[in-house]
């Protein structure tokens, strides 16, 4: 196998790494681009009030809106500590 | 009505000022009564590119202000009829240009041309914002390289929300892709991304390929759009994308690398 990864390692060209690259980034860039200009401070407030009753830190709260055909969906991801 | 084009990109450098400069001739020399205006409030450019630098007197913001009519400061080419340009103002601010400002002029305009081709400046600051808001169609020039490709997203998302056509809920912005500065054979090397990578990373329709090309800059240095080098590649393929920008259908061309034989190379230069 070592011998055949050899080969095939050289031929990852930089021009493939780059379109990988940007696909990557420019699908997580539109997500955000599509989401409502409130999310960033509603996250805040959310983690506001939880963070009454339970400690947790920022990146254990995720909001993300889904829009459907003729709905949105809020969707709230807490992740409690143990 | 004038049919409004924005030529931007987000990015800096990639041919925006080139492109509009032959764009526009390429619509005058078809016949279509045509204006070009410079929005680089403060960086003017497109007079250097158009050879007419030293025939500016009145500009853009002097319109708006009310300081000169409209035919005291639009340029008429000496080239080409048909074909004029309304430079951008040297010593004034970028917010200068107002939206109703904006808006008047290209209304005067409109009664008489039948293209006015926006030339952008880059970024999205304010002078970007008022170059594509009463855009028709967008022509997105974009390098194949990741920031510029990755430029041209984002200011596809602003035409998409912040131009008139958004905000007023009417039929989107057409949007052109045009790749320039393409080399066919550091593509063929796996070096460059190919035409096709960058279609479907951007997903919007090709209007053209220009090939990188020593004649580009020699035809800046003297002030001549590139799309007068007739003879040229990158002169051919501007007047291809302008060919198809009026719904002709064209094939693409300059895409492959090409290969040299001795012959060529000992008699051409290479």
């Amino acid at each position: 196998m070592r011998f055949l990864d050899y080969f095939r390692s050289k031929k990852t060209s930089s021009a493939s790494v780059a379109k990988e690259r940007l696909q990557i980034i420019v699908a997580h860039e539109r997500g955000r681009r599509d989401q409502p200009d409130y999310l960033p401070q509603l996250q805040q407030e959310l983690l506001a009030v939880i963070r009454k009753y339970v400690q947790i830190s920022d990146d254990m709260v995720q909001v993300e809106v889904d829009r459907n055909d003729n709905c949105s969906i809020l969707e709230l991801n807490v992740t409690l500590p143990e | 009505m004038a049919r409004i084009i924005v030529v931007t990109s987000g990015k800096g450098g990639v041919g925006k000022t080139t492109t509009s400069a032959s764009i526009s001739t390429g619509l005058a020399k078809r016949g279509h009564k045509t204006v070009v205006i410079d929005f680089d409030v403060g960086l003017r450019n497109l007079d250097l590119i158009m050879n007419c630098e030293r025939r500016v007197v009145y500009d853009f913001v002097n319109v708006i202000q009310g300081e000169a009519t409209l035919n005291q400061a639009l340029i008429r080419d000496k080239r080409v009829e048909d074909l004029y340009i309304l430079p951008a103002s040297q010593t004034r601010e970028k917010e200068a240009l107002t939206k109703d400002g904006v808006e008047r002029v290209i209304n005067e305009l409109s009664e008489t041309f039948e293209y006015i081709v926006c030339d952008s400046p880059a970024g999205i600051e304010h002078g970007a914002l008022m170059a594509l808001y009463y855009a028709d169609e967008a022509i997105v020039v974009t390098n194949p390289e990741v920031s510029s490709v990755r430029d041209s997203d984002r200011i596809l998302g602003i035409l998409q929300s912040k131009s008139r056509r958004a905000e007023m809920g009417q039929e989107p912005v057409k949007e052109h892709l045009l790749l320039t500065r393409y080399n066919p054979a550091r593509v063929q090397r796996g070096e460059m991304l190919s035409v096709a990578d960058v279609e479907e990373i951007l997903a919007i329709p090709l209007l053209g390929v220009i090939p990188e090309s020593q004649v580009v800059l020699n035809a800046s240095n003297r002030g001549v759009p590139v799309i007068l080098e007739e003879d040229s590649d990158a002169g051919q393929a501007y007047d291809d994308a302008v060919a198809r920008l009026l719904g002709e259908e064209r094939e693409h061309r300059f895409m492959t690398a090409q290969k040299k034989g001795f012959f060529s190379r000992m008699f051409k230069g290479g």
